[in-house]
């Protein structure tokens, strides 16, 4: 009997009996006689107990935010995320239950729901959200496309210091459309990171401008007037955010007059998972919400009188629109949004500002400490990321700071070939001033 | 044949239980037997709030203070303390329906028992922790995790090479599209634009199709629930990009033809793209692969056991032909001589990304699934899922209308328009009717073309208890239908609340508070 299955030989019997099969293969006849039960080369079975074993020495054989201090980020960040946040997600009702088809009994989804795009509002500043993409990079794509079909316009224009993961997996999105998307050029100038004006890249085909606050390189924009003369030229001003902690002190998208914020929910409470599951954030002004993609909670009453939530304007989504669907987008990371309820409500406002503040102070103190032979190429004011130009190459560097039992920072040479010196170093609240200090001193010793 | 007494429909709620909910207004304090959890109203979050109440602690900072500009004015978050904040999600918790708490039968979504061991493993600090940016030698446990479960999910389907990145089935349809597309433009087959759908997919396929630029063209099904050859066949010319086909269909049949359909597309010079929804059925029975399928992509959440997390997060890795591989995602994992793993960027005729290595802490859950079968337990698994479909169907044909009459695979569909015509009843009713009897209602009204259609998938989890249980419900509500329809088409009369008004929802929207 394999794992996970409750038969009993009698009840096979008893079962085949009532369908009238003299046994489990007769089941089959549909299946190409020359294909049918093929051998399977795989690796013998393992009982929970083994496999408990196996993956314990898989999980073993990597390096954990737990075992060294954590400096990178380019995305995705090591911030604290209260005990009861993974409990909470590990709430059986929630994780062995599926999209609320039946609103009857998935209240518990769809209040959560709804409470999510509560706080993704709140939180980017913007009128309407829904409940989920898959990641901040596809929450990208996503922003893309709908610019598209709302513009009627094909070209998008992308900040060079939006993250670059993020823009490979935008243009991933829109590869089968005709569509040219530019970059603004990064550069360094007397010692600093500078960026060319986008503004010089709009023109009448353009659809988006779109922008990451604070950016790859953490560095804040100052970007008023930008959605001005962004909509002057009748395109939409999108701001991504890598790190939505950062909005417990900064202005937020919609107060820099975004049409479309999108942001990456993992920092809010999420494991990192080498890269997911986590959940993508994507908010809107409230007149552009018929080509939202994704699923959307909304309150309404039962027959009773009584509140209650459905899943609501549906008549956007694949399953009723099929071809003509806002995206193709089935599933949402509602689990995943349900641990960022969770961890907002707990952090609160004073939390999430602290946390905010923490991980600015962290970064501007490892910036007062960071030895001569480097240098801070990413301009003030900064949030919590800063490259820094390293004597060496970054890769060299950040071998021996592995050495050192550190994980310390992204090269950003790979996307930047310009910037092959350049070390993306990320700091949150979970950073204790002695790892800084460490970090620091493993650096003068790289470079010597 | 029931081995069990014929439950009864669940205990009446408390008659003030509903009253003065809503804004922010005051609940009502009626007394609740435990045996209700989930029945009362949940305020929301933000009703929730008390100003200065924390639900955290964070240490003191340990460097000097830095001032950051631009501080926002205000910051609208629940105040709620620690205890608060768990008791209202358990409670959420308490109004859904789910796996661990009763028999689901929703078709074409495989509700089978989520193993606890896969919530276990993926908590370890090396799968839940790792950065997904962190350099190769930190993560060679993931690497290799990755490098193979590709092997086991191309041996499992018959195919040469995978990607996991695609982070939900529709996105490996996607990247399968993205592909077939990819390899036409490189053989400068330029006029492909045209995608066969048959009429019975998931809407997933033809939105994908269109997200790659092309159109779509339905094909019909027959009356023996196969794709219409002569329809595909009239459709084939030069400008098909491809099939996308669901293998078992949504109907849950196996298609009787399936090699002459793939042949078909083939000499036209399309590809067939296949939708892995289905899986389930044929693990160890057939490989895909060997039936023509070009790409296919794979619900992890679905066949290999992974939690469906009310509704997210999945994943849908996929796999591919040898005249594929070029186009699949980039980076790839790859095995170096010395033995080490590694992310290999250098991949020119990649699609390109689609995300960082996949829903990791997913596949995770889904390779220990897979290992914990091995060659004969998969079989074995798909072999049980279809041994309780085709009883269950059994104990169900002369109960509801059987528009398909022939041996289904891991599910099947009924309909209900027989008890349309004779008492006014429609799927829906019935659908509404089981979550009385503490039962989720299986798929309805899909696939699209058939008349009040219910698509049951009982997976390979649920004892014969359960099935026997659920014939005798469904048995007994078709009784209902015809002496007292009312019960019906006014149910669910014993959920957390009853049927809610999805029309003004939609018209006068209210998405946050």
């Amino acid at each position: 009997m394999p794992a996970f299955t409750q038969l009993s030989p009698a009840d096979r019997e008893e079962m085949l009996r009532t369908i009238g099969a003299g046994s489990v293969e007769e089941l089959f006849g549909d299946v190409p006689a020359g294909a049918r039960f093929p051998r399977l080369d795989l690796p013998p079975e393992l009982t929970e107990m083994e496999a408990g074993r196996h993956l314990a020495q898989i999980a073993g054989d990597n390096v954990s935010v737990k075992d060294w201090p954590c400096f990178i980020g380019g995305g995705a960040y090591n911030h604290y995320s209260p005990a009861a946040v993974s409990h909470l997600m590990g709430l059986p009702q929630f994780y062995t239950a599926y999209t609320p088809y039946q609103a009857e009994i998935s209240q518990g989804t769809l209040q959560a729901m709804f409470e999510f795009q509560s706080l993704s509002c709140e939180l980017l500043g913007m009128d309407v959200a829904n409940g989920s993409v898959y990641d901040g990079a596809s929450a990208v794509g996503e922003a893309l496309l709908m610019a598209q079909r709302i513009t009627q316009r094909e070209r998008a224009v992308f900040a060079g210091s939006l993250n670059p993961h993020w823009q490979a997996v935008a243009r991933t999105y829109v590869s089968a459309r005709e569509v040219e998307i530019v970059s603004s050029e990064v550069a360094v100038e007397a010692g600093q990171l500078r960026e060319s004006r986008l503004l010089d890249l709009v023109d009448g085909h353009t659809a988006c401008v779109v922008v990451q606050q604070p950016d790859f390189f953490g560095h804040i924009h100052d970007l008023d007037g930008l959605a001005e003369a962004v909509h002057e030229r009748g395109a939409l001003l999108i701001v991504c955010v890598a790190d939505p902690t950062s909005l417990g002190l900064l202005k937020t998208p919609g107060a820099w007059g975004a049409d479309i914020a999108t942001a990456e929910g993992q920092p809010l409470g999420l494991p990192l998972q080498y890269g997911g599951p986590w959940a993508g954030l994507m908010a809107c002004r409230g007149e552009h919400i018929r080509q939202l993609p994704g699923r959307i909670a909304g309150q309404t009453t039962d027959h009773d009188g009584r509140r209650g939530f459905v899943l609501t304007l549906q008549a956007r989504e694949q399953h009723i629109r099929r071809e003509k669907a806002t995206s193709n987008i089935c599933t949402s990371q509602t689990l995943l949004a349900i641990g960022i309820t969770a961890y907002l409500s707990l952090l609160g406002p004073s939390g999430l500002r602290e946390v905010a503040r923490q991980s600015h102070a962290k970064a501007a103190y490892f910036a007062s400490r960071a030895p001569g032979a480097y240098q801070v190429l990413t301009p003030p004011p900064f949030y919590n990321e800063l490259l820094l130009a390293c004597p060496l190459p970054a890769t060299e560097v950040r071998s021996r700071l592995v050495g050192r039992q550190l994980l310390g920072g992204l090269p950003v040479g790979r996307d930047y070939p310009e910037l092959e010196h350049g070390l993306l170093l990320a700091f949150t609240e979970q950073n204790t001033k002695a790892e800084i200090d460490r970090l620091v001193e493993a650096l003068e010793e790289a470079a010597a | 044949m029931i081995a069990d007494p014929l439950p009864s429909p669940g205990p009446a709620r408390t008659a003030s239980a509903g009253d003065g909910q809503g804004e922010g207004a005051p609940l009502a304090h009626s007394p609740v037997p435990p045996a209700e959890a989930g029945t009362q109203p949940e305020p929301l979050l933000s009703e929730l709030s008390s100003p200065g109440v924390k639900g955290h602690q964070l240490p003191v900072l340990d460097v000097p203070e830095a001032e950051l500009p631009d501080t926002r004015f205000e910051l609208k978050l629940p105040e709620i303390g620690e205890l608060d904040v768990v008791r209202h999600f358990t409670h959420l918790s308490q109004r859904n329906y789910a796996i661990d708490s009763g028999f689901y039968p929703l078709g074409s979504c495989t509700m089978k028992y989520n193993p606890k061991i896969n919530e276990d493993v993926a908590r370890l600090p090396g799968i839940a922790h790792i950065h997904p940016l962190a350099p190769d030698e930190t993560v060679q446990g993931a690497l290799q995790l990755i490098y193979d479960l590709e092997r086991l999910l191309a041996e499992v389907t018959g195919f040469t090479a995978a990607s996991l990145q695609p982070l939900a089935g529709a996105q490996g349809e996607f990247a399968g599209m993205l592909m077939i597309r990819a390899y036409h433009l490189a053989r400068g087959d330029t006029r492909r634009r045209k995608v066969l759908v048959p009429d019975s997919a998931h809407g997933t396929n033809p939105a994908t199709a269109a997200m790659c630029g092309f159109h779509t063209v339905a094909i019909p099904t027959d009356s023996h629930g196969n794709v219409d050859l002569d329809r595909l066949e009239s459709e084939l010319d030069d400008t098909v990009v491809g099939l996308m086909l669901t293998n078992p269909n949504t109907l849950g049949l196996f298609e009787q033809r399936l090699l002459d359909v793939t042949d078909a597309v083939h000499r036209a010079g399309g590809l067939v793209y296949g939708d892995g929804a289905n899986l389930n059925a044929i693990l160890g029975i057939v490989k895909p692969a060997e039936m023509g399928f070009d790409v296919l992509h794979i619900n992890v959440h679905k066949t290999f056991s992974t939690p469906h997390g009310t509704g997210g997060p999945g994943a849908g890795p996929v796999v591919v032909s040898d005249k594929l591989e070029p186009f699949l995602p980039a980076p790839a994992v790859v095995r170096r001589m010395d033995g080490a793993y590694a992310l290999d960027f250098d991949r020119p005729r990649s699609i390109g990304r689609l995300s960082y290595h996949g829903h990791f802490g997913i596949l995770a859950r889904g390779y220990t699934y897979i290992r914990m079968h091995g060659a004969e337990g998969l079989r074995q698994l798909s072999e049980t899922a279809v041994l309780n479909a085709n009883y269950l169907r059994s104990l169900l044909r002369d109960v509801f209308d059987v528009p398909f009459d022939r041996g289904c695979m891991h599910e099947f569909v009924l309909s209900a328009r027989s008890l349309k015509a004779a008492h006014g009843i429609r799927t829906l009713d019935v659908a509404k009717r089981l979550i009385d009897y503490n039962i989720h209602p299986p798929t309805i009204y899909f696939p699209l073309i058939v008349d009040e259609g219910l698509l049951i998938e009982p997976t390979e989890s649920e004892s014969k208890r359960t099935l026997d249980t659920f014939a005798a419900v469904m048995r007994q509500i078709a009784g209902e239908a015809a002496e007292d329809p009312e019960l019906l088409t006014t149910a669910p009369h014993y959920s957390p609340v009853r049927r809610l008004d999805e029309v003004t929802a939609a018209r006068k929207p209210i998405l946050r508070w």
